[in-house]
């Protein structure tokens, strides 16, 4: 029972961080209506970030969040400007290339990084890395705990933003009608950058809270593109609520696969999912709420 | 006080509208008629620069509304409740409204139109938190003229409003087009139903294969032969 406890314990905390990756990819999902196969990478390089703020100048992880999330922002909203939306001018061109773009940016950015940092492991440990606490018999990870925190506040934050602010709810009329949106007076292109740099910008934050935890290499980003992606397809393509729920049942399930089943099957328990979710609930958790 | 002169517009290689020119005047309820695919719709959509003219040009109070790209139409003044209501079905009643006044003027007077609108239509106050893709069709034409509202226009473009409703529906938009008039605003009526609309219009042009091809008031159309025979079926 405890060991069961403590797999729920640690996969919900996963799930958190997990949460805030999905929400990101989805929020572009919605808009733009294209998968950023880059996604992952965006969160390598704002992971690089909160190194090298630690490594040169002794910054905690928790505080490089005001500088990983608005470098990456702007990361965002350069390759949205400069990269993706030329692309949509030029007729011949398929939409779906716009998805081969971003697979070119992945790249781009893993190589740059390999050549600033080498491929070596880089990790931000601090004195509260390995810290826990204990509740009766379930060890709480302190680091995954203040994540966890930071992430709700996070996403109730978007939530905020999409609901209450003009900027946000122009956000949700694009995605749900672009040219009555353009009708209302919203400038589709300018919103845009702010989706790609928003979004960019929340897994940028999930990438600077793992830092204390996790180690650090330019290759680490392909995974969590592909781990974002399997969490929007759960969540119900586009849907931001969908993204929660995706993402916690990606932690749960990955920690009770590397406790029942093996640890080496944590990382294919999110793929045969991802295949189960696609052949028997097709369009995932979405319209759960309209968000 | 909106001047339409010659345009020409194409889709692809089809031309759909050949050197359409037509005025609307301060006040007035002027109607555009024609059949399905007569190229009504494609006036207002190049009106509010979602088609670009070929050829051609738009006059809105002195400023060139076919020199400005979409997003900026709507601050002049000008604006158009497109067809098919193309409200945003995952947002609330009052969400869609509220999107209808995101202009710096109209958004400074939101609460004050907000109150406007729910008074022209008590049944969208009532249901002022439901989504707007669970309304009825008659409900989503409301949210639709009232989302219209909300930008503050000066010369409010409706495409179709009573498309879909039942008569009486149908009836009860056309009267809310008649009180809005009163209260100062310009329409610009595209409409199928030409019995109701030419009892509405001061003025109307009659639009055939993209081209305009007869205009007058409301009563001589009305008494047209031309008219009769293939818009009224008498
Ligand atoms: N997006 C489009 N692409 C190609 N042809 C179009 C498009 N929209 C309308 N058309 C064509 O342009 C003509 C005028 O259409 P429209 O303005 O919608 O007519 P109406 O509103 O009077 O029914 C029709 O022949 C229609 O088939
Ligand atoms: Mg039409």
């Amino acid at each position: 029972m405890d060991l069961f406890l403590q797999t729920l314990v640690s996969g919900f905390l996963k799930g958190g961080l997990y949460a805030l990756i999905g929400m990101g990819m989805t929020l572009i999902m919605g808009v733009m209506g294209i998968i950023n196969l880059a996604h992952g990478q965006i969160m390598m390089v704002g992971m690089y970030i909160t190194y090298s703020l630690f490594a040169l100048y002794g910054v905690d992880p928790y505080l490089s969040l005001f500088v990983s999330m608005p470098a990456i922002f702007v990361l965002g909203v350069t390759i949205q400007k400069y990269l993706l939306n030329p692309l949509l001018r030029a007729e011949t061109i398929l939409p779906e290339n716009q998805v081969l773009m971003t697979v070119g940016v992945g790249m781009v950015l893993t190589e740059v990084m390999r050549f600033i940092f080498t491929s070596d492991y880089k990790s931000a440990r601090t004195s509260y890395s390995n810290a826990t606490f204990f509740l009766g018999e379930i060890s709480f990870s302190v680091p995954l705990v203040i994540d966890l925190f930071i992430a709700i506040m996070m996403t109730v934050a978007l939530f905020l933003f999409l609901v209450k602010t003009d900027t946000g709810k122009s956000i949700r009329a694009t995605a749900q009608d672009k040219e009555a949106a353009s009708l209302m007076g919203i400038n589709a292109e300018r919103i845009t950058y702010i989706t790609f740099g928003l979004g960019s910008a929340l897994v940028a934050a999930a990438g600077t809270l793992l830092m204390p935890i996790f180690y650090l290499f330019p290759d680490i980003g392909g995974p969590f593109t592909r781990k974002a992606f399997v969490i929007c397809v759960l969540g119900g393509l586009g849907s931001t609520v969908g993204a929660i729920f995706g993402g916690i049942t990606l932690g749960l399930a990955e920690a009770f696969g590397a406790t029942y089943v093996a640890m080496e099957f944590e990382d294919m328990i999110g793929l045969v999912m991802f295949i189960l979710v696609l052949l028997f609930l097709p369009g995932g958790f979405k319209r759960i709420t309209k968000i | 006080m909106l001047k339409v002169e010659g345009l020409n517009v194409f889709y692809g290689d089809m031309q759909a509208l050949w050197d359409v020119s037509f005025e609307v005047r301060p006040k007035e309820v002027l109607v555009l008629l024609g059949a399905n695919g007569a190229g009504k719709s494609t006036i207002l959509r190049t009106l509010s620069g979602l088609s670009c003219a070929a050829e051609g040009s738009v006059t809105f109070n002195g400023v060139r509304l076919d020199q400005i790209p979409a997003d900026k139409i709507i601050q002049h003044g000008l604006v158009h409740v497109p067809e098919g209501r193309r409200l945003f079905p995952d947002m609330t009643v009052e969400e869609n409204l509220i999107m209808g006044s995101l202009a710096p003027e109209p958004k400074r007077r939101r609460q004050k139109t907000l109150e406007r609108v729910y008074g022209l239509f008590p049944r969208l106050r009532e249901r002022m938190g439901q989504y707007a893709g669970t309304l009825s069709g008659g409900e989503q034409q409301m949210v639709a003229v009232g989302r219209g509202l909300m930008g503050l226009p000066k010369i409010l473009m409706l495409d179709e409003p009573s498309l879909g409703l039942s008569p009486l529906l149908a009836q009860e938009i056309f009267k809310i087009i008649r009180l809005i008039n009163s209260e100062g605003v310009t329409i610009l009526l595209v409409e199928q139903n030409v019995k109701q609309s030419l009892k509405v219009c001061n003025r109307a042009y009659v639009l055939e294969n993209g081209r305009i091809t007869l205009s007058g008031t409301g009563e001589q159309l009305s008494s047209n032969d031309h008219v009769k025979q293939a818009y009224l079926g008498i």
